[in-house]
């Protein structure tokens, strides 16, 4: 650390869950920090904080990425979105329930960004069958299902979604 | 489903109308977790609240010369750095010992080190302040000159006159001791046919919980009252460690445990970091909050199974086995961990091996010795994985040297399903275990015939399939005999209250506690079965020593056998109370009433009386209406402890189906089975979803997993990317099938689950990899299975 340098603080102006935001960050500070303790928006988790886990996963711009490997300051102008936004939109109603019903959770620490991993490969790739779940949530650790209830979560939303007309 | 015994007369109150016991139904509390609207420690702010950060040793082992805090204290935004000196005027030291583990020794453990730091990771300063960036800052500024030391972490030679003492005050390395001869083991291997002797390794590893440890301490000066929000499995331990070592009556602390990420038992103990931050908070009079980094984690949550074990076993032609004989070793780090002590692992290691066969002639010794790295403690499955895996391993390969099946050795060798109650050479009691019903049906669910027919179909294409086997045996429903009797105030009974509120729904206070295994779930469908009332008008309060009665919390597989017994008989009563006032009411007797969602009805005809919600109401704001000398009572408390047996065993057995790549050394799991035996089931897909848990857990050991230190005690692995664990990718769809021997002890009938995946998946593992090597005549007796050991057992690199 250079206690020397001066401290500046950045403007950034994006919006988040579709909500316009106004802050002034620390250059340093990374998404999830950001969304955690700025905007209180704690369902987006920190498990690893090296970008391996994918508990801190969210959407920016409608690409899903790791908060916690991306900086406040890179989102000036985008669109963020979070576990929250995702809930309160409706957007993965049906595959919240999905997880609900096959108990696709345990402690639920992994989650929200097991939730937006299993969305964007739903919207990518409607037809995914189990390998191609396997493979896609990988990058999102847990550590209580051992994944199968979650790929069987994540497969019957995609069957109900490919039989439901659009 | 098989049914080896029934209970159906003692079962009566659960076979109700409308049960939910046995049926699978969504956990009431998991619409807020997929809503990420949990609350888990690491979310939690409290008006004042500070942040600590602790510097860590980088040293393995050193004297600790100085400690300079001035350019650290004067960073804007710090409030204050505390060495371990001056954090001990508010905190005790501790020492890791219960005198039922005879001879067990450790040195006194600071919260923070005082002069001298015994492995890479002990704090050796806290650094507060208003933000964890700002304290991260700071810590690089505090100056400690350190004196390094030799470090001891060979576990081979920890007990050698050349090695260096950890703990002088100890006099040696050794933290205990334990030696067990049943049986006549010379007499039996020398009438064998044949001996088989093997030297099992087992790659240290740790629970990895997503959420990392994380602890709010906030010391109420008004008050003098210290509330600390916690996920841990233990409120009431850690409430009666905190006051202990605080100086503070146990009324003078409050433990609440919101959601909690993950467990595994990594967060049933209690560290000497979290201590720091109780103390931290007394010392500032103000919230103190911790969360540790995934490295933190790696270097202080506890690791266990740090194991090598030399294992004979004897076998007659006819495929019966004559003895086991254990040597093991095993490394705790330098302290034995608070409260429950580092012995318990190698201990259960000694209670276990054999166990589920018919031999009884038994010699084992293990020894615990000390050295420099992270401590090791209890993880999901305690000593079951090491010894079912040495135990399993052998089975397989005596088989393989006189040319029996290992399923047919299994078969020969189990102890008979009708053999029961009966004692293992260890002393270890049997209630009723079921290994050849839950073989027969392993048997059926996989295939074997089929496979082995495909297995051999292969070979000859050059695919190198292996079918791996592991019987086990689990420890759960601990009575007192755990940890009570050794003097540790760590309760073995659990309590459940139930009340009836003024709208007739029901509010159940336990003192089990939840990480998602599904305590609430299964006090809520205990306790609406019982009472008659839905799920949904049953609210569940658990994880607050001020809000619900004492007792042990979520650990060793107990909640659903002892919480939910509990939750049965607080139930009842209940039930009992509210008939009693239905009777007066209606001008009955409670024999000819029953309670049938949400009302009173008459019990022969089952027409309605009156509704819960009109008797609530008449209980609470009409009580001049009753009859003259009743005074309703519409809460019951009870509680439970198994007395008959030290534990509920259960059994099991475990299959994998994999292949092994003999030019990559990788291995594709492609199956795997599990045949599991918990008694009465509350709810099958949550027993399910445990036991496949637990498996993945057992895979990662077996594949994945392990901390590697070097020669100096450094963790070289200790973050995500290094450190494996099982990904969605890699694991295999796991089967798991039932066989239903509920224990008599308790009404339920229910053992525990939580453990039996982990206990056997990495044995299975192992000797389908054996397995599959067998046309190249290599042996693997180590894990984790990586690339590199078995590319070196095929003599490829």
């Amino acid at each position: 650390m250079t206690m020397e340098a001066p401290i500046v603080l950045v403007p950034i102006s994006l919006q988040v869950n579709g909500e316009p935001v106004e802050a002034q960050v620390l250059p340093r500070l990374n998404l999830a920090d950001f969304l955690r303790e700025h905007l209180s928006l704690t369902g987006t988790h920190v498990g690893c904080e090296h970008g391996v886990c994918g508990a801190c996963t969210v959407r920016v711009n409608g690409d899903i990425v790791r908060s916690c490997l991306m900086l406040a300051v890179q989102t000036h102008r985008a669109s963020v979105e979070t576990i929250e936004g995702l809930s309160d939109s409706g957007e993965i109603a049906d595959l919240q329930a999905s997880f609900r019903q096959r108990n696709a959770l345990q402690c639920g620490y992994c989650t929200p960004g097991m939730l937006m991993t299993a969305q964007d490969l739903l919207k990518q790739h409607p037809e995914a069958g189990r390998e191609q779940i396997r493979e896609h949530l990988s990058g999102n650790y847990c550590r209580c299902t051992g994944y199968q209830a979650i790929v069987d979560a994540v497969e019957a939303t995609a069957r109900t979604r490919m039989e439901r007309p659009s | 489903m098989t049914t080896a015994a029934t209970h159906s007369e003692r079962l009566s109150v659960l076979d109700r109308p409308n049960s939910y016991i046995g049926k699978t139904v969504p956990r009431p509390n998991i619409e807020r977790l997929v809503q990420g609207r949990g609350l888990y420690v690491s979310d939690m702010v409290l008006p004042r609240m500070v942040q600590v950060v602790y510097l860590r040793s980088p040293h393995a082992h050193a004297r600790i010369i100085e400690i300079d805090t001035v350019a650290a204290k004067q960073v804007p935004g710090v409030i204050a750095v505390v060495t371990g000196k001056e954090l001990s005027a508010v905190i005790t030291p501790w020492v890791g010992v219960l005198s039922h583990m005879k001879g067990l020794k450790s040195a006194p453990q600071h919260a923070i080190a005082i002069d001298h730091v015994c492995w890479q990771g002990e704090a050796v300063a806290a650094i507060v302040a208003t933000s964890r960036a700002v304290a991260e800052d700071a810590a690089e500024l505090v100056a400690v000159e350190y004196e390094e030391l030799e470090a001891v972490t060979d576990m081979r030679t920890a007990l050698d006159p050349g090695t260096p003492v950890i703990h002088a005050s100890l006099g040696d390395n050794l933290a205990f001791e334990r030696h067990l001869d049943a049986g006549a083991v010379d007499q039996a291997f020398a009438g064998s046919d044949e001996v088989v002797e093997a030297d099992f390794v087992f790659g240290r590893h740790t629970g990895v919980t997503l959420e990392p440890r994380a602890v709010v301490a906030d010391w109420s000066a008004a008050e003098a009252r210290l509330t600390i929000y916690q996920g841990t499995q233990a409120p009431h331990m850690v409430q009666n460690i905190a006051a202990l070592h605080l100086g503070l009556q146990d009324s003078q602390v409050r433990v609440v445990c919101k959601d909690v990420g993950g467990s595994f038992g990594i967060k049933v103990h209690v560290y000497a970091d979290e201590m720091a931050t109780y103390a931290l908070s007394k010392l500032l009079r103000r919230p103190v909050k911790y969360v540790a980094d995934r490295v933190e984690s790696f270097n202080t949550d506890i690791h266990a199974r740090d194991h090598l074990c030399r294992g004979r076993i004897g076998v007659k032609r006819d495929g019966t086995i004559t003895a086991f004989e254990i040597d093991d070793l095993t490394g705790i780090g330098p302290y034995s961990m608070y409260p429950r002590t580092s012995a318990i692992e190698a201990n259960q290691v000694v209670n276990l091996v054999g166990g589920p066969y018919v031999a009884k002639n038994y010699r084992a010794r293990t020894r615990v010795v000390f050295q420099n790295k992270n401590v090791m403690c209890q993880y999901r499955g305690v000593g079951h994985p090491v010894a079912c895996s040495v135990t399993e391993g052998l089975v397989d390969l005596a088989a393989a040297k006189i040319g029996m099946d290992p399923v047919e050795i299994r078969r020969r060798n189990l102890v008979p399903d009708d053999a029961y109650p009966c004692a293992s050479p260890s002393g270890l009691k049997f209630e009723l275990l079921s290994h050849h019903a839950a073989l027969n049906r392993l048997m059926a669910m996989m295939d074997y015939d089929g496979l082995r027919a495909e297995q051999a179909a292969l070979r000859k294409k050059n695919i190198h399939r292996g079918i791996g086997i592991a019987s086990f045996i689990e420890i759960t429903n601990p009575s007192a005999a755990f940890y009570g009797v050794g003097g540790a105030r760590i309760s073995s009974q659990d309590g459940v209250a139930v009340r009836m509120d003024a709208t007739g729904a029901a509010i159940c206070q336990t003192s089990i506690t939840e990480q998602g295994q599904g305590s609430e779930s299964l006090t809520a469908q205990i306790v609406g079965s019982v009472l008659g009332v839905p799920m949904e008008r049953v609210r569940v309060i658990l994880g607050d020593t001020d809000n619900t009665p004492y007792g042990g919390g979520t650990w060793a597989s107990r909640g659903a056998g002892i919480g939910g017994e509990a939750a049965l008989q607080a139930a009842k009563a209940l039930r009992s109370n509210i008939l009693d006032v239905a009777a007066a009411i209606l001008q009955s007797t409670p024999a000819e009433l029953d309670i049938v969602n949400n009302a009173i009805v008459n019990a022969g005809d089952g027409s309605t009386r009156i509704e819960l919600s009109e008797l609530a109401r008449i209980v609470y704001f009409r009580p001049d209406t009753l009859p003259p000398g009743i005074q309703p009572e519409l809460m019951a408390t009870r509680h439970f402890v198994p007395r008959d047996y030290p534990f509920a065993f259960t059994n099991g057995i475990q299959a994998s189906w994999l292949e092994v790549d003999t030019d990559t050394g990788f291995v594709k799991l492609l199956k795997h089975w599990v045949v599991e035996d918990c008694g009465t089931i509350i709810n099958p897909q949550l027993v399910d979803e445990q036991i496949r848990g637990g498996v993945v857990q057992g895979l990662g050991a077996a594949l994945f997993e392990k901390c590697i230190y070097d020669e100096r005690g450094q963790l070289t692995n200790a973050n995500m990317a290094d450190y494996l664990v099982p990904m969605s990718g890699e694991m295999p769809d796991i089967d798991i099938g039932h066989v239903v021997s509920p224990t008599a002890e308790t009404e339920l009938g229910a053992k525990g689950a939580g453990e039996a995946g982990t206990a056997g998946a990495a044995a299975a593992v192992a000797n389908a990899v054996n397995d599959a090597l067998r046309p190249f005549g290599a042996t693997i007796t180590e894990i984790p299975l990586t690339p590199q050991t078995i590319l070196t057992a095929l003599r490829r690199i």
